[in-house]
């Protein structure tokens, strides 16, 4: 197969370029045969192999004192005091979700599980970042994904703890859904997926393997269109309560000293799988015979068992002659495991079915042969600006609120979290509802918080202020339960990068969070790209296609959403702060200072019917002061409850504080000083900025706190009553407020 | 007083319900695995929640096929007492041991959260350390909990007294408007006619510590492990 005889189809199916076909025979110096041009095909798809990103991902900062792992491994790990080390990633399953919403999400939260528990970590929490057009019309993806992501989490007993879920436009035809998991680990128990050692053992366990998602990788590397739902068997089908029992079989392997190492099998499958084990181990290589794999079906061909992306299968490398201990343990849980090969030193995959070699690829080809994509940016027109003298003045702050309350993006996500188990494992000590989440370290005081955080709106209008805006949002998040943010990973979901506005979205996001982690100190120790989010009718030639834009349409690719998913910890969980307001009588305070920051706003959006302006501008001194004294009162005692103050701006996250507490505030009018206007002052989002109540003894103490800190604090009103009310401005019954907060996901 | 609790592939309450019988409140636990013959001199078996076998068919339709569940079915015959909590319970109503059977929630979703239920019968050893028609706050998770029995196994039910919880408003009162999940009567648990087989959809395991948002479920246990105190002290 000369580069003359392979055809453009052939290449097309497993979404290689002529140019990557010209180096690998080139690498090779012969052609590839069919299996191993599928093999390569996943593996230097964008999706295994970031091609596009990779140059642009070395600028984000990945190290830190507590970092234990950073990006390259299944997941990242910190050390987060007292032995353990929480071990963490962030990853998309954004087109499977387009084509086949339940089971796309529920493959999705498998697939990260696996990635926490090949580091020997137990997972003890999930989170979810789901993006879809807006209801009723999406009604399709967001039911499906939903449901998805509950049956398979409550199946599996990990609870979904957090997330964030906003509605637009842009993800109409391409929804997103990134899944987190988090697990715990003793710091000297933490693995890494290293196929070490020569002439050690690979096993195979979990799942049998089967036809379902051949090419899955390589689907997501490239646009939907409507032959996509023909990709249908792409989408793997999820079964929880075989990686239930894959979970704690992985548990008890921590019994044994037998095993080297647990790679997941993920996209790209067996291919990647082993790839990756042997490619972090310099000149390994490994032997694999794919008739050793067990399988589903009958007739599976070599370029089936390599590229099939069954789920709940894990490769694990055991110490020569010590196969039948490990075995044992799968046995115990009724699992199949297999020995399908060994390791070797000869830096090469090579594999057998039964005697004949089928495929040989030098490992390096395979895992960083790809050739970089260069490609350019060009930063595309500026959106609208915003004029604020244009906008007529606030009419009725009460009224505004309620409809902001009502928004799809503001509104009580309670109707999604009562239908994922969040409490299973006995750890939730802040349930989801409010900022982050928190999970206590059982046997110790230590607490554990965790958000995903975005507002994606932002990154449309400024992708590289967005994109901070993400990292200063998810650190108060964390904050506000009393945690200090500790480490970041990161989901890049952006359009097709080959379009120069897009490429341009993507220099700048990563400009834009690298900047934010370096100034908070959050390093990011893994994540995850997800390019081509875009989708068109189809063009005829019946394949996605990865060639630039057809112009006009229906064409529609998504805002830059780098969803920043972030952990911090907590000394004592005892000291732990929620945002519901607690006490009546308690003076609730607004921390941080006011800007006419409207741009962009959720205000503008559903007040205004306009997207337009530059976001909030951050200033990371600031928002580190801020931060700092909210954990110094935190610490002291000084504060009853706090929250962030996001979308919405001051007033929403006032009656968030209201509608979590059960209890209300009655205020003096708010008159802020000129030039801050009275819809900025209360619906603007400038950033470092909280909310905070403290009994009024602690006051004093408070502001004194506040001074050392040099961050404004002033005094909103008392909370107590049934009422939120700025006197002589509007007054509004809790009830009528959570009327309208509670229903906004019901259209 | 010594707790077993039953591990079927697939269950998840497991753990939780080790850590309030070890570490909150400090009995005995033994875990015992469903390929297990016997319970090793355990005094209350706990079903635990979880998704057993996967739940595939029908919930606990495979899992009281086990061998470990003949076992249990002769301790109870024997007056031992059998605990089953969420998937327990529905592994106690496919086993037999119960009567009535847990459909899917009205709603048709999975439901976890926060449910208040009144205590009607105290004189049971799981409710002992209840005040009479006392309310607990106890959270449910599951998305089949709706408690169902054809119209005269319910009104033998009614009349023997068996039902041992039932949701209700904060006030106490059984209304429809607090039932989470369409459960007939409003039923949230039930006891055999013998007293010794209590079967329940909300998770008392998971409310052992205020930490937690709230220590009602502790009564429970305390109610059982304070019982064996009493019989040994007799």
């Amino acid at each position: 197969m000369s580069l003359d005889t392979v055809d453009s189809r052939r290449l097309r199916e497993v979404a290689l370029t002529p140019e990557e076909y010209r180096v690998i025979v080139e690498k090779l110096r012969r052609p590839p045969n069919a299996v191993e041009l599928g093999m390569l095909g996943v593996l230097w798809s964008e999706h295994c192999s970031y091609k596009s990103s990779k140059a642009l991902l070395r600028r984000l900062p990945s190290s830190g004192d507590a970092v234990l792992q950073g990006p390259g491994e299944n997941a990242g790990a910190v050390e987060i005091g007292q032995g353990w080390a929480a071990v963490f990633k962030i990853e998309s399953h954004n087109h499977p979700s387009a084509i086949e919403p339940y089971q796309g999400a529920a493959t999705g939260v498998g697939g990260i599980i696996r990635d926490v528990i090949a580091m020997g970590a137990r997972p003890i929490a999930l989170l979810d970042s789901l993006r879809f057009g807006p209801l009723p019309a999406s009604r399709h993806h967001f039911e499906g994904v939903v449901a998805g992501i509950g049956g398979y989490g409550n199946c599996i007993g990990i609870p979904t703890v957090g997330g964030e879920i906003y509605f637009d436009e842009c993800y109409a035809q391409n929804p997103l859904v990134n899944a987190m998991c988090v697990g715990l680990v003793r710091v000297d128990r933490l693995m890494r997926a290293r196929a070490e050692g020569t002439g050690n053992s690979l096993m195979l366990v979990g799942a049998d393997t089967g036809r379902d998602g051949i090419h899955g990788a390589s689907f997501a590397s490239v646009e939907l269109d409507e032959s996509s739902s023909e990709r249908r068997p792409a989408v793997q089908v999820g079964n929880p309560f075989l990686e239930k029992c894959l979970l704690e079989a992985c548990m008890d392997l921590a019994h044994t000293d037998a095993v080297v190492a647990v790679q997941d099998l993920g996209a790209a499958g067996l291919t990647s799988s082993v790839a990756e084990c042997a490619g972090r181990v310099p000149g390994a290589g490994a032997r694999i015979d794919i008739s050793l794999v067990p399988r589903r079906e009958r007739g599976m061909t070599a370029y089936d068992v390599m590229l099939s992306e069954s789920q709940e299968r894990m490769l694990v490398v055991v110490q020569r002659g010590r196969e039948a201990e490990v075995e044992r343990i799968f046995q115990t849980w009724d699992l199949t495991s297999a020995v399908i090969g060994d390791v070797t030193d000869d830096g090469h995959l090579t594999v057998f079915d039964q005697t004949e070699v089928v495929a040989r690829l030098p490992i390096d080809l395979l895992t960083d042969g790809a050739p970089p994509r260069r490609l350019t940016g060009t930063s595309p027109e500026p959106p609208p600006s915003l004029h604020l003298d244009s906008l007529p003045p606030l009419v009725d702050a009460g009224q505004s609120l309620l409809r902001l309350l009502a928004s799809p993006n503001l509104c009580s996500r309670r109707p999604i979290f009562r239908r994922y188990d969040h409490m299973v494992g006995d750890s939730t000590v802040v349930a989801p509802g409010g900022d982050a989440a928190l999970l206590r370290i059982k046997g110790t005081r230590l607490g554990l918080a965790m958000t995903t955080d975005c507002n994606a709106r932002y990154c449309h209008l400024d992708p590289s202020l967005g994109a901070q805006h993400a990292v200063a949002e998810a650190a108060r998040n964390i904050v506000a339960t009393g945690a200090r943010p500790l480490a970041v990973t990161d989901c890049l979901n952006l359009a097709n990068p080959d379009r120069p506005e897009v490429y341009w979205e993507l220099e700048e996001t990563i400009a834009g969070l690298a900047h934010a982690c370096r100034a908070l100190e959050v390093p990011i120790v893994s994540g995850n790209v997800s390019l081509y989010n875009e989708s068109f009718p189809a063009s005829g030639e019946g394949g996605p296609t990865r060639s630039g834009r057809p112009d006009g349409g229906s064409h529609s690719s998504i805002h830059p959403t780098p969803v920043v998913g972030m952990i911090g910890v907590i000394d004592d969980y005892g000291r732990r702060l929620e945002a519901g307001l607690k006490n009546e009588g308690d003076f609730v305070l607004l921390v941080g200072s006011s800007h006419n920051d409207l741009g962009g706003s959720e205000f503008l959006k559903v007040e205004h019917g306009t997207v337009a302006g530059r976001p909030p501008a951050i200033d990371f001194a600031r928002e580190t002061a801020v931060n700092r004294l909210i954990l110094a009162a935190a610490r002291a005692g000084l504060l009853r409850s706090a929250h962030d103050c996001a979308d919405g701006g001051m007033l929403v996250a006032l009656a968030e504080c209201c509608l979590l507490g059960g209890m209300g505030v009655r205020c003096p009018a708010l008159r802020p000083e000129a030039p801050l206007r009275l819809d900025a002052a209360f619906f603007g989002e400038t950033p470092g900025r909280f909310i905070v109540s403290a009994p009024s003894r602690a006051t004093p103490e408070l502001q004194t706190l506040a001074r050392r800190h040099h961050v404004e604090i002033s005094l909103l009103g008392m909370a107590g009553g049934q009422t939120i009310e700025f006197e002589g401005q509007f007054r509004l019954p809790l009830a009528d407020m959570r009327q309208a907060w509670e229903n906004g996901l019901a259209q | 007083m010594k707790f077993g609790v039953v591990v079927f592939p697939g269950t998840w309450s497991d753990r939780d319900c080790g850590w309030v019988i070890d570490q909150v409140v400090g009995a005995q636990l033994q875990y015992l695995w469903h390929k297990d013959t016997d319970l090793k001199g355990c005094d209350c078996v706990i079903l635990p929640g979880g998704f057993a076998y996967g739940d595939y068919l029908r919930t606990g339709a495979i899992a009281r096929f086990a061998p470990l569940m003949e076992e249990i079915g002769e301790f109870a015959d024997r007056g031992g007492l059998v605990w089953g909590i969420c998937n327990g319970f529905q592994i106690l109503c496919e086993a037999g041991l119960l009567p009535g059977a847990l459909i899917r929630n009205a709603s048709l979703e999975y439901r976890c959260e926060w449910t208040s239920l009144v205590v009607e019968r105290t004189d049971l050893a799981f409710t002992s350390g209840c005040a009479e028609r006392e309310v607990i706050r106890v959270p449910i998770s599951h998305g089949e909990g709706s408690y169902f029995a054809e119209p005269a196994v319910l009104s033998r039910l009614e009349q023997n007294g068996q039902v041992v919880f039932r949701y209700c408003d904060a006030g106490g009162r059984v209304v429809p408007s607090a039932n989470p999940n369409g459960s007939l009567h409003n039923i949230a648990g039930i006891i055999n006619k013998r007293g010794n087989v209590l079967g329940m959809m909300p998770h008392p395991e998971r409310c052992a510590e205020l930490e937690l948002g709230g220590a009602d479920g502790l009564k429970l246990f305390r109610s059982v492990a304070g019982k064996a105190m009493k019989v040994l002290a007799s």
